[in-house]
């Protein structure tokens, strides 16, 4: 290889797809269609072979984007093809973070089950064990305490709020507005920090659990709720300032990766990404579990289904939630924040010393745990990315039989070939950070 | 007229007889410009992080040195010690040069600066060359390294040497994020030096002169009602220094202009192969474009070293040089400050929106200012009255911008329709 060849276009590692070669490419689709060997041969074409090969088409370029790559979100992968800048075609490559945590679920007990799923969605990891919960009590069929509801609504809307605060933060940062991404992550922290008094720990709570929740909220909470809300109200007007009004900002996000309602659907999109292309689907509305038909709120939608309708979407998505937590601090009534059932809650630490009975079941809850009757059920809740749904198959022992998690994430995840058609590389970084997948939720 | 400021300018033959004297004056500018800008770019980095620190709300760099301020020291020496990485599909010639290309032009650019000296006319000094000199042994001097005839169009030639550091360094690397990003760099940093070419023609109308020393004699002394400075930026009236503090700051590809790097779109861009002591080149130029960029925009359009001399001598010996240091040097950080202030602020332009800004917005508006200014002072100097030379302009002016827009759109109607026209299949 002379230094001159070496120094032409073919000899950075790149080669262009000729369709003659990939019979697998798919013409008009914005999904590429290749296969991981297709692609490393393709772009394993050496300058001196790309001669003979490849001669008519040198536009085209596979670019690999992550599996590290600052803003693929964590472990994503993407197999890009490009024209110049323009990205023609993309595969996203999922499983990079694959722990298999459905198939963990299948040895752990119901019991247990609540510390495995928090893991999921790390960003919002009190939906997942709000859904596992549902679904274990549906197969149990038991009622818990009004309160209990009440505490789980209230954590996770502050949830929905670190969650979009993340967003925020990330999207500020994927666009090169980097004091956006610290100031997302400012304010997330004061909500995390009153996760920690409820609950213990920042993330991975395990705060949710079949019949209840783990602890009743601290002396003082409503306090500490409503200096949290205090807090973020103006942070998000200043939010306003810094992105919802800037030009470039604007520039970056309006028209770019464009979905419409139909297409949206038919992908399977729920949350934000559908909301933004104008259709009005919230399930805490249209299918209203816990007690989300007795606080007021609005479902906001957008009308471009760009990414700047998602962008304004969570940050007014998150006002609401503040809404909603502030009527929830109100309404808050007293009792029981979890269910009585001994069969199925432990007894408090006291009892342990002078019932029998007690320190029996509390022995028997937490090594074998508690038989949940045959059936199957699926429990949906709204996470901040979508429709969370958990479908657990139950053949009457401690255990599930099988897991399941409809992870809104992994279903948005597919519509990124079909918003990043004809864009820029720079528009990708904008799509991908407006689907906001988590992956550990992607691949679970 | 002054020997040693002249030495290699006028005489690079080195034909005149030079005197030791010279030839020291010579060497101690050339290391103190040398260590100046060495220091200023370490303490640069280190005052960017801290100030982009409190501006995110968070502490910054604190531990090695008081406040952290030799944390850029320690982190060259770490970059000396690391591995130096060359890519087995590179160039290696071209990539072990690249970083020196865009080095050595950000040090070259400083010594045009004039960065002290006493401008102010008094009665003995009333010659426009005599402004501004030091005095040493008989020898005067400017504080300035060199006063070359070029002048201010070596700045325009280093930054347009400094893009095939940037260039070559993404071709070399032999992978294709590199690529993109010199690709990037080189559009970008072409067509925004027509914008910055033609706000420096603005400077250089008003002056008279490309010489910088005499741009900033010129910027000395009281402007208009004798309470304004006589400053380039309200002389040229404003468009020309933003529109050279924009191009300027796209050249330098800091933020929002950082396409060449963005690192959420390509990792490192350019220099994503570099590693050890060839990214700390990397990494040092460009700090160092934003201090001679910064020091241009002084010297254009504030001053440079212009301002008033408050106490001038102290113990006897006369001190009135050194206010031009200290003026210099107050308003060269000014805007290091907006740097750094609008890296906080502003999200990243994308590539098309980029070059938009550049050819259709900026390039046009200087060329528009720039005929505008001519035409005023074409009219000065044939004793037009001003009142006519801008009532003929300002229509013509006015027509161009509609021009102009009118092609911008009609340009990106056929854009659009060429994009959408665009066949993805290439199967036959």
């Amino acid at each position: 290889m002379t230094t001159n060849t070496r120094l032409s276009l073919d000899s950075t590692g790149e080669a262009s797809v000729d369709s003659k070669n990939h019979s697998a490419i798919s013409a008009e689709s914005a999904v590429l269609r290749i296969s991981e060997a297709e692609a490393a041969t393709a772009a394993a074409i050496t300058s001196t072979e790309t001669a003979s090969t490849v001669p008519t088409d040198n536009s085209r370029v596979l670019l690999n984007m992550g599996p590290s790559h600052p803003s693929t979100h964590g472990v994503l992968r993407l197999l890009l093809e490009l024209s110049g800048e323009t990205v023609l075609r993309s595969k996203p490559i999922i499983g990079y973070l694959h722990t298999g945590m459905e198939k963990t679920a299948e040895n752990l007990t119901y019991v247990q089950g609540g510390t495995n799923v928090t893991r999921m969605d790390y960003a919002s990891p009190l939906f997942t064990e709000l859904a596992y919960s549902m679904a274990v009590e549906r197969l149990l069929e038991i009622e818990i305490p009004d309160r209990a509801v009440w505490i789980r609504m209230l954590m996770c809307e502050l949830n929905r709020m670190s969650s979009h605060l993340l967003f925020m933060a990330t999207n500020g940062m994927d666009l090169g507005a980097v004091s956006m991404m610290i100031y997302g992550w400012r304010e997330r922290e004061e909500v995390l920090r009153f996760f920690e008094k409820v609950t213990g720990l920042r993330m991975n709570h395990n705060y949710i659990r079949p019949g209840g929740v783990a602890a009743d909220l601290p002396a003082g909470w409503r306090d500490d709720v409503s200096d949290l809300l205090e807090l973020i109200e103006p942070r998000l007007d200043e939010y306003d300032t810094l992105l919802t009004d800037q030009p470039i900002w604007r520039e970056r996000l309006q028209d770019v990766g464009i979905i419409t309602t139909e297409e949206a659907l038919a992908l399977g999109a729920t949350g934000p990404l559908l909301r933004a292309s104008g259709m009005p689907w919230d399930l805490r509305r249209d299918e209203p579990y816990m007690f989300y038909d007795q606080v007021d709120f609005d479902v906001v939608v957008g009308d471009h289904g760009d990414c700047y309708d998602r962008y304004a979407v969570r940050l007014n998505e998150i006002r609401e939630s503040m809404r909603i937590v502030s009527q929830i601090a109100d309404i808050m009534p007293e009792g029981d924040f979890r269910s009585q059932n001994k069969k199925i809650t432990p007894p408090p630490r006291t009892r342990i010393n002078e019932s029998m009975e007690a320190l029996i079941h509390h022995f028997k809850i937490f090594t074998e745990g508690f038989q949940v009757p045959v059936g199957d059920v699926y429990a949906a809740v709204e996470s901040p990315r979508g429709e969370l749904g958990v479908y657990i198959v139950s053949n009457g022992t401690s255990k599930p039989y099988r897991l399941h998690v409809r992870a809104p994430s992994f279903v948005n995840l597919q519509c990124l070939p079909h918003l990043m058609h004809n864009g820029l590389i720079a528009d990708g970084v904008a799509i991908i950070s407006s689907v906001d997948p988590i992956m550990g939720e992607v691949d679970r | 007229m002054f020997p040693s400021t002249m030495l290699l300018a006028t005489d690079p033959l080195l034909s005149e007889p030079i005197g030791q004297v010279d030839l020291l004056l010579m060497s101690a500018k050339v290391l103190t410009a040398f260590a100046f800008l060495l220091v200023s770019v370490m303490l640069l980095i280190w005052f960017e992080r801290k100030l982009i620190s409190h501006m995110h709300q968070r502490i910054g760099p604190t531990i090695a040195g008081p406040w952290g301020i030799l944390q850029t020291l320690a982190d060259g020496i770490k970059l000396f010690f690391k591995e130096d990485l060359i890519p087995s599909n590179s160039d290696r010639f071209v990539f072990k040069l690249a970083p020196y290309l865009s080095l050595v032009p950000a040090f070259l650019i400083f010594t045009i600066i004039p960065f002290g000296g006493d401008f102010n006319h008094t009665s003995t000094q009333t010659d426009p060359a005599a402004l501004g000199t030091v005095t040493w042994r008989d020898h005067a001097t400017y504080l300035q390294i060199a006063d070359p005839h070029v002048g201010i169009l070596l700045f325009l030639a280093m930054s347009s040497i400094a893009v095939y550091g940037i260039m070559l360094a993404g071709w070399a690397s032999g992978s294709k994020y590199p690529l993109l990003g010199s690709v990037r760099a080189s559009a970008q940093m072409i067509s925004y030096e027509a914008a910055l070419g033609l706000s420096v023609a603005s400077v250089v109308l008003m002056t008279g002169s490309i010489s910088t020393h005499d741009m900033v004699a010129a910027q000395a002394g009281d402007g208009f009602a004798g309470i304004l400075p006589n400053w380039n930026v309200l002389a040229t009236g404003l468009v020309p220094f933003f529109v050279f503090a924009i191009a300027g700051t796209a050249e330098l590809n800091r933020p929002p202009f950082d396409l060449v790097e963005a690192e959420q779109e390509l990792v490192g861009g350019f220099h994503t192969e570099y590693s050890s002591i060839r990214f700390a080149l990397f990494f040092l130029a460009e700090f160092m474009n934003t201090i001679t960029m910064s020091a241009i925009i002084v010297t254009l359009f504030f001053g440079g070293p212009a301002g008033p001399v408050l106490i001038d001598s102290i113990i006897g010996s006369d001190i009135g040089w050194a206010w031009g240091v200290l003026w210099f040097f107050a308003k060269l950080f000014v805007f290091l400050f907006c740097f750094v202030w609008v890296r906080a602020t502003l999200p990243r332009f994308r590539y098309d929106q980029l070059m938009n800004m550049g050819w259709k917005l900026l390039t046009p508006t200087a060329l528009l200012w720039f005929l505008f200014l001519s035409a005023i002072n074409i009219g000065d100097s044939q004793g037009w009255h001003r009142a006519l030379v801008l009532a003929v302009s300002l229509p013509i002016m006015l027509l161009a911008v509609v021009l102009i827009k009118q092609a911008a759109i009609n340009s990106s109607r056929t854009q659009e329709q060429e994009h959408t026209q665009q066949p993805l299949d290439n199967s036959p």
